[in-house]
């Protein structure tokens, strides 16, 4: 699956925050979009994920040549992960099942896709703890866990480390680091380091007066 | 004195011995307050919900009204399901005056504003939050709507305790429109009422006794939730 984003344009009240984003996301590859704060990018990443309107512009998923529903079906093939977290009032197992019981799965295969991907962010001993008492890091990484057990073609992430130490943003590059290799998903994250940015970025972007631009990787 | 501790002692040999007439008046207690319960809670949950919810023209008027009616005096709600249920009036025909049903609609009355009062204030105070991480998951509308009671269900339980504890212990309105016949209306507060006025003080205090007992087990339920609430979402 492939994003194109055409001349998206959105305004809040006077103040114009997109004014003609162009690009196009390819599947597999890690992009890092950087910007200063109040540049837009949650924004985007939020029109990108189909969770808000723009004002104008085109959001197009295409599959090969064919142009997708904007629908639930849709929907559930990309993942939006938000800076903060909402966390379910229950355990860490039942948080990152959350996505999957909605989506009718199969309780054996929910059973195995929970297991594994807790593990894979190493919160395999918080597993029956209630989520609600797991620390800041570890919170940002349930928030990871439960994108990734949706197994989504396109994982949008917003600011992942901006509130979270320097052992857990370790971890959390960590896995992203493991998604690359792993990869399916394309991963379109936000963030202020731009020396993380470096790490992670198949290809660097920028937002910049309303407007996306290629960043070279040094 | 005397006749409160002689009282207190026959009360407890009432309750020890299990009297027949004493456990047929807990018994319709718990029913009508049960029963009335129930449909509170069906009517009130959603209605709790909506206002919680959904934004539309006349919602905080009618948060207004559901917080005001909670404070309804139960004689008033007596005397107008009595009007509604009398021969003359509009719901005469259906002969429920002085019966149980008569009382658990006189109940359910006192009960929803409550239940929906509060499971809307429970609702209202979920972090907004929840409903993004739902979204965001893929829920549909309907899915998140049930993730964000999920959310508020420690104060769903308050709210219908709360009105459990309200329904039990109420007298005027089901007095008026259960007419405390014996066997039949007799519940264990009106029955207080009457027997303190005979003077017979070993069924009074008997039932006073079990309906403060189970007055402590509601707020201890109360308590328990709200503690288990409170420590989850510290």
């Amino acid at each position: 699956m492939k994003l194109t984003v055409s001349h998206i344009v959105k305004a809040y009240q006077a103040r114009t925050i997109l004014r003609d984003c162009s690009f196009s996301f390819d599947k597999a590859i890690t992009y890092v979009l950087m910007g200063t704060n109040g540049s837009g990018k949650s924004t985007f990443l939020r029109i990108c994920a189909l969770l808000e309107k723009q004002d104008s512009g085109v959001i197009a998923y295409t599959s090969g040549d064919a142009l997708l529903q904007q629908d639930m079906e849709l929907k559930r093939r990309i993942t939006l992960v938000l800076p903060r977290i909402g966390v379910f009032n229950t355990t860490v197992f039942k948080n990152v099942a959350y996505g999957l019981k909605i989506r009718a799965v199969e309780r054996k295969a929910v059973e195995e896709r929970v297991r594994r991907t807790i593990a894979f962010v190493g919160l395999e001993k918080r597993r029956d703890q209630n989520a609600l008492t797991l620390s800041s890091g570890e919170t940002q990484r349930l928030g990871i866990a439960r994108a990734l057990v949706l197994e989504p073609e396109i994982l949008f992430l917003d600011e992942p480390t901006a509130s979270v130490d320097q052992e857990n943003t370790e971890i959390i590059e960590s896995i992203i680091g493991a998604m690359k290799k792993d990869g399916g998903t394309a991963v379109i994250m936000t963030t202020h380091d731009r020396e993380q940015a470096e790490r992670l970025a198949d290809r660097l972007l920028v937002l910049k007066h309303g407007r996306i631009e290629d960043m070279p990787l040094t | 004195m005397d006749s409160l501790i002689s009282g207190l002692a026959k009360a407890f040999s009432l309750i020890l011995h299990l009297n027949p007439e004493l456990l047929g008046i807990i018994f319709l207690s718990l029913k009508v307050s049960g029963l009335a319960l129930v449909m509170a809670t069906l009517l009130g949950l959603p209605m709790g919900a909506v206002l919680g919810l959904l934004r539309f023209p006349g919602r905080s008027a009618s948060v207004s009204l559901m917080n005001t009616l909670m404070g309804l005096p139960p004689v008033v709600v007596g005397l107008i399901v009595y009007l509604l249920l009398s021969r003359r009036g509009p719901l005469g025909f259906m002969g429920l005056l002085y019966s149980p049903s008569a009382m658990i609609l006189a109940q359910t009355i006192l009960a929803f504003p409550i239940v929906a009062s509060l499971c809307h204030s429970a609702i209202v105070n979920i972090d907004p939050i929840i409903r993004q991480a739902a979204t965001t998951l893929g829920a549909t509308p309907g899915q998140v709507t049930v993730a964000i009671i999920r959310e508020a269900r420690y104060g769903i339980m308050s709210a219908v305790i709360a009105a459990f504890g309200r329904v039990m212990a109420e007298v005027g309105a089901i007095l008026i429109v259960g007419g405390n016949i014996a066997g039949y209306t007799r519940v264990m507060t009106t029955t207080i009422a009457l027997e303190t006025d005979k003077g017979n003080f070993e069924l009074a205090l008997a039932l006073g006794i079990i309906l403060l007992s189970i007055s402590f087990v509601i707020n201890a339920l109360l308590h328990s939730i709200q503690r288990k609430g409170a420590i989850t979402t510290a």
